[in-house]
């Protein structure tokens, strides 16, 4: 479904990326752990089609088109998700309004009907049980006055109403208190299927005790230094990223 | 289509048959304005004395007045012997014959506005009798209208068949020797719509200018007057959402709005004259003055409006709280893009006790667009426990444009309560991202932010001024995004 080679980036001259290669298959979850300003958010804006960024070599596949060549919103209508590190606050536009927007833009790519508002409605109250978002999420502005948890549920809640095929979750545990971070990964395995992907970005083990990864990959100066199962995961948390950069700047200095 | 919308457009094409057909048939005069322009002014329009005094005493005082130069505008000074004060609409055989001789860009923003065909050919001026076809259903509604006691109607038709009630209110709220542009018009005005709301009726259905203003060639100076009766009851929707193509340069309005005991006026502006092209060329310099009067206790008058016309918009709809308990509101959206000017905001003036306002002002500016909010909030001494809220926010999209603030305020009761909250921001990059991340375009993006911004405006909107109003604002915005 999605494959990068070789990605390299910059951004005000500085090297973020540095040859990310990186194979997803529909129905796997890969988690990319990594210490903080080791790309990994990087790597998701750039997915996501973020234009502050530089390009400066490599490829990205998605369904075999040239993702790099597309404009955000057309990312976003074949099919891939971001769910934001800081979702930002729109004020005045209500989830649903903003939702049926993306979701009829979506469905008017694929050639799809319209839904009307009757249909749409429907189908957001079931994907709103679906991730126990309460109905009042609905109609409020977009992330306006959420708080931090609330804000990472409504991610996930529009995640599970745009049914992405490709889903990247940007460090979703950060600012979640224990409970709330079960509820968002409650959400997450409710929305994981055989045809979908999901790549979930972490600073932390923590949440991966909740959404079980088919593949750890860690992300350490713009580099994936070291890939394996969930097993991986739980060997970093115990002995921390030192333990890696150290062996990277080894293999690196090999 | 709605009932009500239905009901509006019925109702405003009978006016336009009304108002027009008979000014079909007079002429132009020459440009120029002397006190023998105002005679034939008033001649033409077969005026009774009085008014003819009336016109006169504004043009001597207008003579006397100098073009005010406080606001927040630029523009080349304009040549007032150089406009013609007085002239009909084309007739017939001036204006288009079909829509193929219509300027398809023109077709291409009615078209995304949803006007429908016909109303796109009457909006153009293409000649076509066939809209006339509703003239039964028009004076169904006039007689139901009539029924009830309520006068509405053009403002020479007042004149002529009331003459008692336009004597006794015109003037009264803005004096001929208010300002410059209203003592101009005093002088001058062609026409306008007059209104009168008699005790205890409330008015059943929104009245509305909708389609004579677009269709005026001669629009340059209207003059409305709206009289609500004791605890009587009126919604007025001004103006249309067409682009309209005007060759004419001045546009000064005067309303007049008086709201007796337990009397209530909502007045709902959707301005959208031609603003220029996209280098500031051209466009309508829309002087207006607008004021209420909450003449009675318990009285309200709002005026909401949205603007995103006009190369130039110099507009104070104002409120005088002078009965007890009276109630004034100012709800505005202003958007200036490309080279647009605006200085726009409001008055109220508390004078009786416990007098409330609440003014929420939207300014959006875009492009080169300069965007002036100037409000007035003054508390005179008998105003015992006056309160007013103050709203100002401001939006920018993109570097080149700017937005000004520009509160008074002059309290001289210790009762007083003032709140005033201001805030400017700028459309983020990120709110862009955040949206294309969900599938929607750029453009879509910014008019859904745009919207957003505006929503507690739009809410003060009748249903369907607020649909077409969002997307007036999505089209004035077209390009303003890179």
């Amino acid at each position: 479904m999605l494959e990068i080679k070789n990605l390299r980036v910059r951004i005000a001259g500085k090297e973020i990326l540095r040859g990310i290669n990186l194979k997803v298959k529909a129905g796997e979850l890969h988690a990319i752990m990594g210490p903080n300003g080791s790309g990994k958010s990087t790597l998701a804006l750039i997915l996501a089609g973020h234009d502050s960024y530089e390009i400066t070599a490599g490829e990205v596949h998605y369904q075999g088109k040239n993702l790099l060549e597309m404009a955000p919103e057309e990312r976003a209508c074949e099919g891939l998700f971001m769910a934001f590190q800081y979702p930002i606050e729109i004020p005045g536009v209500t989830n649903l309004y903003m939702l049926k927007a993306g979701l009829n833009a979506a469905r008017k790519h694929r050639g799809q009907e319209e839904l009307d508002a009757m249909d749409f409605l429907k189908l957001v109250k079931e994907r709103a049980k679906l991730v126990e978002i309460d109905e009042s999420f609905l109609n409020r502005s977009v992330n306006e006055g959420f708080s931090g948890g609330e804000k990472k549920r409504n991610e996930i809640f529009q995640m599970a109403v745009l049914e992405p095929k490709l889903a990247v979750l940007d460090e979703t545990d950060s600012g979640l208190d224990i409970d709330a971070l079960k509820i968002v990964a409650k959400g997450v395995n409710a929305l994981r299927n055989k045809d979908r992907a999901i790549i979930i970005i972490t600073h932390y083990q923590r949440l991966l005790n909740y959404i079980v990864p088919d593949y750890v990959h860690v992300l350490v100066d713009g580099r994936i230094v070291r890939s394996g199962d969930k097993d991986l995961a739980v060997e970093l948390e115990a002995k921390g990223y030192n333990w890696i950069e150290s062996g990277a700047a080894a293999a690196s200095g090999s | 289509m709605p009932t009500e919308r239905k009901v509006i457009e019925e109702l405003a094409s009978k006016e336009y048959k009304y108002c027009f057909v008979t000014e079909i048939e007079t002429e132009s005069i020459p440009p120029g304005l002397n006190e023998d322009t105002i005679r034939l002014i008033s001649s033409k329009k077969n005026e009774p004395e009085f008014m003819l005094e009336w016109r006169l005493k504004a043009y001597r005082h207008w003579l006397t007045m100098k073009e005010p130069s406080w606001q927040n505008v630029k523009y080349t000074p304009i040549d007032y012997q150089d406009i013609v004060y007085y002239s009909a609409p084309k007739s017939a055989g001036d204006g288009p014959k079909s829509l193929d001789e219509v300027d398809p860009e023109l077709l291409r923003t009615y078209e995304k506005l949803g006007i429908p065909l016909k109303e796109q050919e009457m909006l153009a001026g293409v000649a076509v009798d066939a809209v006339f076809d509703s003239v039964s259903v028009g004076t169904t509604f006039s007689e139901k209208l009539g029924e009830l006691g309520i006068i509405f109607g053009s403002f020479s038709e007042a004149v002529q068949e009331h003459p008692e009630l336009v004597r006794k209110w015109l003037g009264t709220v803005v004096p001929s020797t208010d300002n410059f542009f209203a003592a101009l018009n005093s002088a001058v005005f062609s026409d306008g719509s007059f209104c009168y709301i008699p005790k205890g009726v409330r008015c059943p259905m929104e009245l509305s200018t909708y389609f004579r203003i677009n269709a005026a060639n001669t629009g340059q100076f209207e003059r409305t007057l709206i009289i609500a009766d004791e605890g009587s009851y009126v919604s007025y929707l001004e103006g249309c959402t067409a682009p309209m193509r005007d060759t004419n340069q001045l546009h000064a309005a005067v309303v007049e709005l008086v709201a007796l005991d337990n009397a209530q006026i909502k007045y709902s502006t959707v301005q959208n004259w031609y603003p220029g092209d996209k280098e500031g060329k051209g466009g309508i310099y829309n002087f207006v003055t607008k004021r209420g009067k909450c003449a009675g206790v318990n009285s309200k008058i709002s005026w909401t409006q949205v603007e995103t016309g006009s190369a130039i918009t110099w507009k104070y709809p104002s409120c005088i709280l002078l009965g007890d308990n009276s109630i004034g509101e100012f709800y505005s959206v202003a958007l200036t893009n490309n080279y647009q000017q605006a200085d726009t905001g409001t008055k109220m003036i508390h004078i009786g006790k416990n007098t409330r306002s609440t003014i929420v002002s939207k300014g959006i500016s875009a492009g080169h667009g300069q965007n002036t909010y100037r409000g007035m909030v003054k508390i005179q001494k008998g105003a015992d426990g006056a309160r007013n809220y103050s709203q100002c926010d401001s939006l920018l999209i993109g570097d080149k444009c700017g937005a000004h603030t520009f509160p008074y305020i002059e309290v001289k009761n210790p009762t007083a309560k003032m709140e005033h909250e201001a805030s400017t921001s700028k459309i983020g990059e990120d709110q862009v991202f955040y949206l294309n991340q969900r599938g929607i375009g750029t453009e879509d993006a910014v008019s859904m932010i745009v919207n957003g911004f505006c929503k507690q405006i739009f809410r003060e909107l009748p249903m369907e001024f607020a649909v077409e109003a969002q997307k007036l604002l999505s089209i004035s915005l077209e390009g303003s995004v890179g």
